[in-house]
């Protein structure tokens, strides 16, 4: 069978390269089937703090070309194309992408998840000049700035409120009159001296030349927009995992996260999910290399027995 | 093939080229060039039919100003010296390819 690997991991990120790392150093033929390019969120992450082994910290992309490298050393595979549907109903589960299609005993989704964009011009050209998804990544940059955090939701009041500490002014921008976030936000967010909440607004304008100078909001009541002078401004309006692929043919949350515990086991033999996909408490690189490791554990066991 | 890298200086080469052309403006601090960067070179080596060119927008503000770059990544695909489509935003390979070969 032509493209027939042992190992078929989907998805070129921290949980992806170490799966594929385990794997080829295993001896297995192993693929990774990746989007774009190498080290999924992570590589858009400016620096990395919070992976242990880098004494200053390491920016995203290279961790991600490293963890590529790493893998590719022990004979693991990359082809770049976007998976649009898998079968895995039979005992060889089956991987199409556009282009072609790929054969493999043992499947690992590590399709990550990304954050949800404001959807808004330039969006794309100041990511990491101002506009972030990850406050505790990048809060740090801003040191007694101002800062707008866009959300009302838990992880847009734990953001807020981790910024507070560093910088000298937050804004929170909330579509609605009221927090979704839990009752137990609350209070810390009363008490925050250096935070104001914007109700019923969103952002509408990125203003800045090569970096976020400002944003102009809208009450999207009363349609008045104004202007805010900023330093950055953190979207936190959730993230979306990517498994549309996977719809009907993997059990997923009501979030369309893969639902495995710390096996990394889907309701599907021989098919694992790994990193941000996964349903789990904490979503972090570490986290993510942790499961690819374990996958490739329960993935040999399986391949041994059946194969 | 390798990637040709373009300046001010060598871009004649892009403009008569017999082949098509595949540019790529893009900035080293950018993320999602940073992404795209690998996937540009196996297009370059995978298709020798094609002249695949990068253009880095600090160093070539000129070029990027003459192609109305105010965003990257920023793909555009040139024949003959004109210009015959373009996206915006990293891509993915086949998505690139599909535009590329159009």
């Amino acid at each position: 069978m032509e493209n027939l690997y042992d190992i078929i991991i989907i998805g070129g990120g921290p949980a992806g390269y170490s799966a594929a790392l385990y794997s080829a150093r295993a001896g297995f033929k192993t693929l990774v089937i990746e989007k774009m390019g190498a080290g999924g969120q992570m590589a858009l992450t400016d620096i990395i703090d919070n992976y242990p082994g880098f004494e200053n910290g390491i920016d995203g992309f290279t961790l991600g070309m490293n963890m590529q490298k790493g893998a590719e050393r022990f004979g693991a595979k990359t082809e770049y194309c976007e998976v649009v549907s898998v079968d895995l109903t039979a005992k060889i589960k089956k991987v199409v992408c556009d282009s072609n299609e790929f054969y493999g005993k043992a499947l690992i989704i590590a399709t990550g998840a990304s954050p949800k964009n404001l959807g808004i011009d330039r969006e794309d050209e100041l990511l990491g000049r101002g506009v972030h998804y990850c406050a505790h990544c990048d809060g740090g940059f801003y040191r007694n700035k101002t800062v707008v955090v866009v959300g009302g939701g838990n992880s847009a009041v734990a953001d807020a409120l981790y910024i507070t500490h560093v910088a000298k002014q937050v804004y929170m921008v909330h579509r609605r009159d009221k927090l979704r976030a839990t009752k137990i936000y609350h209070e810390p967010l009363m008490q925050a001296q250096n935070l104001d909440i914007i109700w019923d607004s969103a952002v509408s304008k990125l203003l800045g030349e090569d970096r976020i100078s400002g944003v102009k909001i809208k009450n999207l009541k009363d349609e008045i927009v104004r202007e805010l002078e900023c330093d950055a401004v953190f979207v936190s309006i959730g993230r979306t995992p990517a498994t549309d692929f996977l719809k009907g043919r993997v059990n997923l949350d009501e979030n369309g996260y893969i639902i495995a515990d710390e096996t990394t086991k889907t309701n599907i033999n021989g098919v694992y999910a790994v990193g941000d996909v996964r349903t789990k408490a904490l979503r972090q690189v570490v986290t993510a290399v942790a499961d690819g490791a374990t996958a490739v554990h329960f993935a040999e066991e399986y391949i041994s027995a059946l194969f | 093939m390798s990637v040709l890298m373009v300046t001010k200086d060598n871009f004649n080469e892009v403009k008569e080229s017999e082949k098509r052309v595949l540019l790529d403006f893009f900035a080293a601090w950018c993320g999602p060039c940073r992404m795209l960067g690998p996937v540009i070179d196996q297009i370059a080596e995978e298709n020798p039919e094609y002249l695949i060119c990068k253009i880095n927008v600090d160093e070539e503000p000129e070029l990027a100003q003459a192609f109305g770059v105010t965003s990257i990544p920023s793909l555009f695909v040139m024949e003959k010296g004109e210009i015959i489509a373009n996206s915006l935003g990293a891509k993915p390979k086949d998505q690139i390819l599909k535009m590329l070969k159009g």
